[in-house]
């Protein structure tokens, strides 16, 4: 029987030493350990080809693993498969379901993989494909529906079983920004109700916004691994785009600032968050220059993410 | 409120069920869902057999048949019947488990099955399930088109039931293999045309194996079509040219064999997972 602190430390999902070599050669995973904790909101963030696929096709039995060792809830998909994948619901990256189905049919199909009974699992088809805002069409052919239904329908049927871990692998790629806020909206509330998510994203926004902790992969190792709010914390230095009146063809020196004349009315500052504002714009103005306007050049998360994995990539190179 | 009761009521039911119960549900989706798609796609599955079948009894058994007298003591067309009844299914149950597993992975759905906690064996048990059916409805409608051409009387019920379901289980399970390897639909047409119509052709399907002389004779009993078709004609009319406990024995050994190939492919995920 556990204890209640052993519940209390046993992680959502913990990788330990995780390696994936494909019959290729190519090494996809290099040793990768994680830990996410129950109720936990996680970004798994790195560039194309940097691991995410795998690792996430390893936790949904999709790929076997060459070596390591995955836990969900305390369950090792060595041991019990089964087990952990009653654990886990999964958003796919590529559309994966049979396009000749209704969203209905997937919905209640999947959950008779899971051996839910088929009245349980009507009344769960209908639930979240009303939550989702795609009930009105269940009963039509899915190969008719648009990009942004398909990807809520997808999330529909992952939460089929009502997992205790919801993993989301690029789930608004490609989707208007209303339907993603709203499938955002969705998402925060699963995890308000308890759902561990974990969430790969290339909408580095997206992650900054939803998530509280985060792990950066880069070829098959973790770059980084703490929370959000430490890892912005890191960040030193911003950009700032600034829209101007005046001519910025020469540009006067401000100390601890690097400006760059973007075209006639744009101007971008890079300086360290130390450093005041007030003291820039004095110089410009004595310059002749009025700043109209002015907003980050990319958001916190992203700087960080670029010079993470550039940093890791000069590494490797070396 | 109303929302948290339903959700409460939900969650309750789900959890009161155990993993076979589990695993029971699961079979009956898989199995549903094939038959679903083989009615669904009736032009296809259900038309084609018994056009086919019917232009054989009018061609071999009427036309034919009537210039070759009798066989064993039956017509011509009654001998061919039990026969042409094994052939549909057989062809009925490989098309169909390859060109349904074959198309979950093209289709990439195939992931829904992987990624759920079903064992191997529903999976496997629930498509052969599917492709069974479709065999037995097909058999049933070519039985029923013969009796339009000539009558019959079941010799040994038992016996052609078991030899059905037999025969209907080995070219599922052989058909599973099949779409497991099959990377584009090419291979899944292969073997059908190479190797299945000319073995059932050969099968004894059309004639009796003892007009045979050596060492075509011989060759004809390493066919195990020889043997359904035999076994089945046993069932139906009372004769064949193998011992039936020797069909059986044949034919359980295929079940047991590919069963055991297909459930090994599919617990290692051979074609399905990287």
């Amino acid at each position: 029987m556990q204890t209640p602190a052993a519940a209390r430390d046993l992680a959502a999902l913990e990788t330990i030493d995780l390696r994936k070599t494909y019959s290729n050669g190519v090494q996809a995973l290099k040793g990768v350990s994680l830990r996410v904790m129950p109720g936990d909101f996680f970004a798994l963030l790195g560039p194309n080809g940097a691991g995410k696929s795998t690792l996430i096709g390893i936790l949904s039995s999709l790929v076997n693993p060459t070596a390591g060792d995955a836990r969900v809830f305390g369950i090792s998909i060595h041991d019990d498969r089964g087990g952990v994948m009653r654990q886990i619901g999964l958003v796919p990256q590529e559309i994966n379901f049979n396009q000749f189905e209704t969203p209905f049919e997937v919905c209640v199909n999947v959950a008779g993989f899971y051996g839910i009974p088929r009245g349980i699992a009507k009344q769960r088809a209908e639930k979240y494909l009303n939550e989702l805002r795609i009930w009105d069409k269940a009963h039509q052919a899915t190969r008719m529906m648009s990009g942004g239904m398909t990807r809520r329908l997808m999330i529909a049927r992952a939460m089929m079983n009502e997992p205790r871990l919801l993993i989301l692998d690029e789930p608004t790629a490609g989707v208007d920004i209303e339907i993603r806020r709203s499938m955002w909206h969705f998402i925060t509330g699963i995890n308000r109700a308890g759902t561990t998510v974990i969430l790969t994203t290339h909408y580095l926004e997206e992650a900054e916004q939803l998530c509280r902790n985060i792990a950066i992969i880069d070829h098959g190792t973790i770059v980084e691994n703490t929370s959000m709010r430490t890892l912005l914390g890191k960040l030193d230095v911003e950009t700032f785009v600034l829209d101007i009146h005046g001519d910025c063809e020469t540009l006067p020196d401000v100390p601890g600032v690097k400006l760059t004349c973007v075209d006639g009315h744009t101007l971008e500052a890079e300086m360290s968050k130390k450093q005041d504002l007030n003291s820039l714009f004095a110089v410009l103005s004595a310059h002749g220059i009025t700043v109209t306007s002015m907003r980050n050049k990319t958001n916190r998360l992203e700087e960080l993410f670029v010079r993470l994995v550039e940093g890791n990539s000069n590494k490797a190179a070396a | 409120m109303n929302d948290m009761r339903t959700d409460a009521a939900i969650n309750a039911g789900a959890r009161e069920f155990s993993l076979a119960h589990a695993n029971a549900v699961a079979l009956y989706t898989i199995t549903r869902r094939e038959v679903r798609r083989m009615l669904r796609i009736w032009t296809q599955t259900l038309i084609p057999p018994a056009i086919t079948m019917t232009l054989y009894f009018v061609i071999f058994g009427t036309l034919i048949g009537r210039r070759i007298g009798s066989m064993h003591g039956f017509t011509y067309m009654q001998y061919i019947v039990p026969g042409l009844v094994m052939m549909s299914i057989i062809n009925n149950c490989y098309s169909n488990i390859t060109s349904s597993f074959f198309g979950s992975k093209f289709g990439r759905y195939v992931e829904e099955l992987l990624a759920s906690p079903m064992p191997s064996w529903v999976v496997l048990t629930g498509y052969v399930a599917g492709a069974v059916l479709r065999g037995l409805l097909v058999g049933a409608i070519v039985l029923g088109i013969a009796l339009l051409f000539t009558s019959l009387k079941l010799e040994h019920p038992l016996v052609a039931v078991t030899t059905v379901l037999l025969g209907a289980t080995i070219f599922s399970l052989a058909g599973f293999i099949n779409a497991m390897f099959a990377k584009k639909f090419d291979d899944i047409a292969i073997v059908p045309t190479f190797v299945l119509t000319p073995l059932t052709y050969l099968g004894g399907v059309f004639y009796s194996v003892n007009m045979l002389g050596e060492p075509w004779h011989a060759i004809s009993l390493v066919n195990p079509i020889l043997y359904m078709v035999n076994a089945f004609r046993f069932g139906v009319l009372g004769v064949g040219d193998v011992p039936i406990w020797i069909a059986y024995l044949v034919m359980c050994a295929f079940v047991a064999v590919l069963g055991g190939i297909a459930l090994t492919l599919l617990h290692k995920g051979v074609g399905l997972r990287s």
